[in-house]
């Protein structure tokens, strides 16, 4: 039976101790009066980092995720197609769809089989994770960076179809919410000629034990 | 004469109360603001230019909100305790000077009740019962995190009251009376070198340690810290009784900062514009500014220091009283009666505060005196560096 080894190699071990207290750190007024002047120092050099809300807009990063837009595509006509896969991701079961056939006489449709004849989202109910744009395969339904989102009753904080396809419309020309696909042929699952390379997360520095290590988060030799 | 003596006593407790708690509701705004200012934020700036209303607004919610009494507590204490932190601490501020008293105006005095010849030990005796405010709300609320802000809060209590009493006696020894007017007219007499920090500067130090400790201040405040006890002992008030706890914490605060100054920074004295003798037109008011001027100033203080210094443990608030506090104390005031009954010079008492302090350094580092480098020992270091490995 080895000896009970820690998971940390000796030599990685440092001791350290206390360092001794002097005469005047013992009596605590140095550090006092230091703290003193870095308090005094924020008041005469202020630099605050609060915005001011209603008059100063937040900066969103880019991946932030607010209400939901439906997409047309280029002939102006609803991306989705009814597929129900959002609603199945939901894992909130805000969306509600109801599907009907396209219309096959007329030109404007005849490319196509199925339209959502009504497309609601509850917006109170959702809790914006972004699966439903994960699931859509034709791009149709995405997370806008609207945040302000008010309503005075319930009953209008339901979007229809109609209401998420002027969210789209209002929101395509912001290059915060750009169009993410120009695809006008709405083909199984958006066809990807390739798939694009996924970055780390974050950066990891050389020498990373834990990043370099066969299995990630075991440190070991 | 009775019957003037009656309303003059009536127009200085309006104007007294009325400006105590105008200040307090103001001073809670000024020390958001600053507490917003050091940590990089702006604080309450909407209502109102610059927040300058949000007294009021806070205020009118406080009145305006619905009074919860739970139903688990025992009402009778549970009302009583908020009533006695507020009485205490808006009795102690009866005899508190807040300008020249001999030449007030005839239709109001600087002081409430005036002559009070056992003054500095009516205010200890006032200021103590304080906290039987927090401790019979702590206790009425029936509720342990509230029981426990109030036991801490009375073994803090009983601890500190011992280095505040301590500390003034040197001061009282020199000025030979009890009486606030008379300690402030001893130092405003001998001019700016008669303040009394000059010749008690420990005794300014334990007392004002101290006197955080007594009015609950951070770093003091383990009776009501928030991320132990939810709110200590007021987490069962709500509306205006928590109001009224906060209205005597800040009345305290404001009485300690009045005895502050008055004890040891002379008062309403000041070199050249406020002298003892200086007769001029507005003479009175413009001593009354400095007084209070220099008791915003310790307030401030206060302020920074509350967003300065982190919280005590409780051993080592313990341990500053009994190991620090009251030692010192306890040697200022020989030094004080040795120097009395021999006569010394008064700067003999600057020296010797400084020396209490030094030695109480060095005993604090178990005898080591680091300069630099070098170590200089002073006698048998304890052991108590055992290596790890």
């Amino acid at each position: 039976m080895a000896e009970q080894q820690t998971p940390i190699p000796e030599a990685d071990v440092v001791w350290m101790e206390e360092p001794e207290m002097g005469f005047w750190e013992s009596t605590f007024l140095p550090a006092i009066f230091g703290g003193l002047r870095n308090s005094l120092r924020h008041v005469t050099d202020f630099h605050p980092v609060t915005q001011q809300y209603p008059e100063e807009k937040p900066d969103l990063p880019l991946h932030y995720r607010g209400v939901h837009r439906l997409n047309r595509d280029d002939q102006g006509r609803v991306k989705c197609v009814a597929c129900m896969m959002c609603s199945t991701a939901c894992p909130a079961r805000c969306i509600d769809i109801v599907a009907e056939e396209a219309p096959k006489d007329d030109p404007l449709w005849t490319d196509r089989d199925k339209r959502p004849k009504s497309f609601v989202i509850d917006e109170l109910k959702c809790i914006y994770c972004g699966m439903c744009e994960e699931a859509c395969p034709v791009d149709s339904i995405e997370l806008t960076s609207i945040y302000d989102l008010t309503g005075f009753t319930r009953a209008e904080m339901k979007f229809d179809k109609e209401k998420l396809l002027d969210v789209y419309d209002k929101t395509k020309d912001n290059p915060r919410d750009p169009i993410r696909t120009h695809r006008g042929i709405l083909g199984p699952a958006s066809a990807f000629a390739t798939l694009p390379t996924v970055g780390p997360a974050t950066q990891v520095p050389q020498g990373d034990k834990s990043a370099n290590s066969p299995t990630s988060g075991v440190i070991g030799h | 004469m009775t019957w003037t003596f009656f309303l003059t006593t009536i127009i200085t407790i309006g104007v007294a109360f009325g400006g105590l708690m105008g200040t307090i509701a103001y001073l809670i705004l000024v020390e958001r603001r600053l507490a917003a200012f050091i940590q990089d934020r702006y604080g309450p700036n909407r209502v109102g230019w610059a927040g300058l209303l949000q007294p009021i607004a806070d205020g009118a919610k406080f009145l305006l909100k619905e009074d919860v009494i739970p139903g688990h507590v025992n009402k009778v204490l549970y009302i009583l305790g908020p009533s006695i932190a507020v009485f205490t601490a808006m009795a102690g501020f009866a005899i508190i000077p807040f300008g020249p008293v001999d030449q007030a105006p005839s239709w109001m005095r600087f002081v409430i009740a005036p002559n009070v010849d056992i003054g500095m030990v009516y205010i200890f005796c006032i200021g103590s019962l304080g906290v039987y405010g927090v401790i019979l709300g702590g206790w009425a609320s029936n509720n342990k995190y509230s029981s426990l802000g109030s036991m801490r809060a009375s073994a803090q209590v009983v601890s500190y009251e011992i280095p505040l009493g301590m500390s003034i006696i040197g001061v009282v020894l020199l000025t030979g009376s009890l009486n606030l007017n008379t300690i402030l007219e001893h130092q405003a007499s001998q001019g700016f070198i008669g303040w009394n920090i000059w010749t008690q500067p420990l005794a300014l130090l334990i007392f004002f340690v101290s006197a955080l400790a007594e009015t609950n201040r951070l770093p003091f405040d383990l009776s009501e810290c928030e991320q132990e006890l939810v709110g200590g002992f007021h987490t069962e008030y709500s509306s205006m009784k928590f109001a009224l706890y906060f209205l005597g914490e800040y009345a305290h605060i404001i009485t300690v900062c009045f005895l502050t100054i008055i004890l040891f920074f002379g008062g309403w004295h000041f070199p050249f514009i406020a002298e003892a003798d200086s007769a001029y037109l507005g003479a009175t008011l413009v001593k009354v500014l400095v007084l209070l001027t220099k008791v915003l100033m310790v307030i401030l203080l206060i302020m920074f220091i509350r967003w300065t210094i982190p919280r005590f443990r409780f051993d080592q608030l313990m341990n500053l009283a009994w190991l620090g506090l009251i030692p010192m104390a306890a040697v200022n005031i020989l030094v004080v009666m040795t120097a009395k009954q021999f006569d010394w010079p008064l700067w003999t008492l600057t020296v010797g505060s400084f020396a209490i302090f030094i030695a109480a350094g060095l005993i604090g580092t178990s005898g080591k005196f680091v300069v630099g480098e070098q170590s200089v020992d002073f006698g048998e270091s304890p052991e108590g560096h055992v290596h790890a490995h």
